[in-house]
């Protein structure tokens, strides 16, 4: 990144603009990339749920619309664009307008912190950990906003079980990401990364010594994104639809789209805390070993990284979804005692154990080899 | 003035009432303190409209009075007037009618484990349940032309000999590994239990004040299945399902356990088939058929508690009075009693697991 950024002052400062114009539209590219990558991923994505649901239910999933149902997304999110927009007679009219916006601003933000490969992080922060902390705990006021302003019972029902719920899992998830800074010794997502490092690749992982944190991530992150067996924000056979009840046409696009936006981020971001985020699972990239011309493999190994990095989140996806088309949904009450009673406890042990471990320098188990 | 309850309506468009019920909630957070159910959303007049019709006319719509278990309707109705008329059926027959109720019981129920499970939030089981209830629909269309409302009983018989008999075989062979999986992820899976054990506990006077019959009955450890004092089944070895749980769970394993009863049902059946391979009926011309004059009752046991009919003839071709009574509606009115004091989330799965199909409490 720092490569590119100088090439491209370099290449404004001989046309005689100056520098301070290359650091503000530098990002803009960045930026462009991310939200085009980021759409198609959520397409990729509402396509991937629907085809393995219809695998796991003995259905074959959508298949009509292009080749092996590939546009059926683009067909429904085009049906959606030229939906009428409906606002409810008694609604809170600007809220209600707002929250489908404000939903997508905290993902696009952390996808722009994730280190894809060594080399592409647009913003670098040394504290990433922290913000993204922040950041997966403020779709929630979206949801709660729309809940609220729609002026439905349903919808407010919806909202308050997502933020309950948000709250009592934000905290254990807390307790867990500690632990992996004090393993790291760093809050920035580029060193956890490279913290992870061993010859020996999956032997570096943070999810060897830290299992229990990773399960309790996962659980978390299953009921931040409101999935199941944590959907009931939106639980569909209870609330209808919860906090979107009311939402239609391109509105509801955007929450829907969100979510899956927000599936991508979380799992990518478990991914860069206990898998190693982008380095290889083998210790050595591919590349390296395929390709003999060095300039060749160094360029193809930045590849190689956001490969594997994009690999292990769809694992994580895989993982969300198969669980999706198993298991039935939690009652709100039994919800929150399993985050209070289990999560909780269990969280701070683990942060606990960490904090042993690495004062025991075993922390990082690749020490070791 | 501060308002500190919600009242919500559940339904009448709701994907979890089944049909169309309404449920006048009275909220306190998601706490529920009273339930008022409010049906009438799908009544279609059936027992004013025999009135006007003869017996043969009337036959065919009897299915529709619960189109998940319309075999047993058919029955009631045919054996009503048979019992009127004095007939008593050949015996290759009344084997034909108690395998084909069997088979209808067994969609029946299993439509019921794929919506009680869509309620609590899983997806998956309720195509698990389609996928074999399909076999069993698809058989009925074979032999009747109809996948719900077959039509299928006359007075006095059944329209043709029973056919087809390897479908059946494939689906006694099928069936019995399709509930292994069932059980599997269904059954010991904890949030299942979280979201069914002692929840919607239904105490046995509660359920006999109520006129509660069927599965929902039995579940609380009462052992009244008419199944066993039932002429038609005569010579059937069978013991009803009786579990002691009271909630929700103890209904769903009824029913999952009644599946085996029924196969079982079907098996004797089946060989009892071979050994009766005359096919004879007394079939009564229709055009000409007048009940005697009298009141006229006979009961069955149906998927959702006990079914029956009343008739009052004065001799002519058009019954004077007729009068249903199915199983769901008391089990409808017991939601006023059960939800009372549980959260939101329960009552959906508690008004799931009771087995209401709004068609047969709106007749």
């Amino acid at each position: 990144m720092n490569y590119l950024y100088h090439l491209y002052i370099e290449f404004l400062l001989n046309h005689g603009i100056p520098k301070m114009f290359g650091d503000i539209t530098f990002f803009i590219l960045p930026f462009c990339i991310i939200a085009f990558a980021l759409l198609i991923v959520v397409l990729g994505l509402v396509l991937a749920e629907r085809k393995l649901l219809g695998w796991f239910t003995q259905r074959k999933g959508p298949n009509r619309v292009g080749w092996w149902g590939l546009l059926q997304t683009l067909a429904d999110a085009f049906k959606l664009l030229i939906k009428e927009n409906i606002t409810p007679e008694k609604s809170d009219k600007f809220l209600f307008n707002l929250a489908p916006i404000l939903v997508f601003v905290p993902v696009m933000t952390v996808l722009c912190m994730i280190p894809y490969s060594s080399e592409f992080t647009f913003v670098n922060t040394s504290t990433n950990v922290i913000l993204y902390l922040l950041l997966a705990a403020f779709p929630v006021l979206s949801i709660f906003l729309g809940g609220w302003a729609s002026n439905n019972k349903y919808s407010l029902i919806g909202a308050v079980r997502a933020v309950a719920q948000v709250l009592s899992y934000e905290i254990p998830m807390t307790f867990v990401v500690l632990s992996v800074i004090v393993l790291a010794s760093s809050m920035n997502l580029t060193s956890i990364t490279l913290a992870q490092y061993s010859r020996f690749g999956i032997f570096g992982w943070y999810l060897l010594p830290c299992v229990v944190g990773f399960g309790i991530m996962f659980i978390c992150t299953l009921a931040e994104l409101n999935r199941c067996p944590f959907d009931l924000p939106e639980a569909e056979s209870e609330l209808i639809c919860g906090y979107n009840t009311e939402y239609s046409g391109m509105r509801f696009a955007l929450f829907y789209l969100s979510e899956y936006a927000l599936l991508f981020v979380s799992s990518v971001f478990l991914a860069i805390m206990f898998l190693g985020g982008y380095l290889s699972p083998f210790g050595v990239y591919l590349s390296t070993l395929l390709v003999n011309d060095s300039f060749m493999s160094n360029i193809l190994i930045y590849f190689e990284q956001a490969f594997w990095l994009i690999l292990k989140s769809c694992l994580i996806i895989f993982a969300i979804i198969w669980i999706r088309a198993t298991l039935p949904r939690l009652a709100s009450f039994d919800l929150l005692k399993f985050s209070w009673t289990i999560l909780l406890p269990l969280s701070i042990f683990n942060l606990f154990f960490m904090v042993i471990l690495k004062y025991l320098e075993g922390g990082a188990i690749c020490a070791l080899f | 003035m501060t308002q500190t309850t919600l009242k919500l309506n559940l339904g009448p468009q709701h994907p979890s009432t089944h049909g169309v019920l309404r449920l006048i909630l009275e909220l306190e957070g998601e706490k529920i303190l009273s339930c008022e159910p409010d049906i009438g959303y799908l009544h279609r007049g059936m027992e004013k409209m025999a009135e006007g019709m003869t017996y043969i006319q009337y036959l065919p719509t009897v299915d529709r009075i619960d189109y998940l278990a319309g075999c047993f309707y058919s029955e009631l109705f045919c054996r009503t007037v048979e019992k009127a008329l004095g007939i008593t059926l050949p015996e290759r027959v009344r084997i034909i009618r108690v395998i084909l109720l069997e088979l209808n019981r067994i969609a029946s129920h299993l439509l019921w484990i794929g919506a009680f499970l869509m309620d609590l939030g899983a997806v998956s089981p309720f195509f698990y349940a389609m996928r074999e209830r399909e076999m069993i629909l698809r058989y009925f269309e074979k032999l009747t032309g109809q996948r719900m409302m077959y039509n299928y009983f006359v007075f006095g018989g059944i329209r043709k000999d029973i056919d087809f008999l390897e479908d059946i075989d494939e689906i006694l062979r099928i069936l019995p590994s399709k509930i292994q999986d069932y059980e599997r992820i269904i059954t010991d899976n904890p949030i299942f239990l979280q979201r069914t054990k002692a929840k919607g506990i239904l105490e046995p006077e509660i359920a006999l004040n109520n006129s509660v019959t069927g599965v929902n009955l039995r579940a609380s450890g009462i052992n009244y299945d008419l199944r066993i004092t039932d002429k038609l089944y005569e010579g059937f070895e069978f013991s009803p399902v009786v579990l002691e749980g009271k909630d929700a769970w103890s209904r769903y394993k009824a029913r999952i356990l009644e599946l085996s009863t029924s196969m079982n049902i079907i098996k004797q059946g089946l060989d009892r088939l071979n050994e009766n391979k005359t096919f004879e009926q007394k079939l009564i011309n229709p055009l000409t058929l007048k009940l005697p004059e009298g009141e006229f009752y006979s009961e069955i046991e149906a998927p959702r508690g006990l079914a029956s009919v009343y008739i009052k003839s004065t001799g002519t071709e058009t019954p004077y009075r007729l009068k249903w009574r199915t199983g769901s509606y008391y089990s409808v009115n017991l939601l006023r009693k059960l939800l009372v004091g549980e959260y939101l989330n329960d009552a959906i799965a508690i008004a799931g697991s009771l087995d209401i199909i709004l068609p047969e409490v709106d007749k």
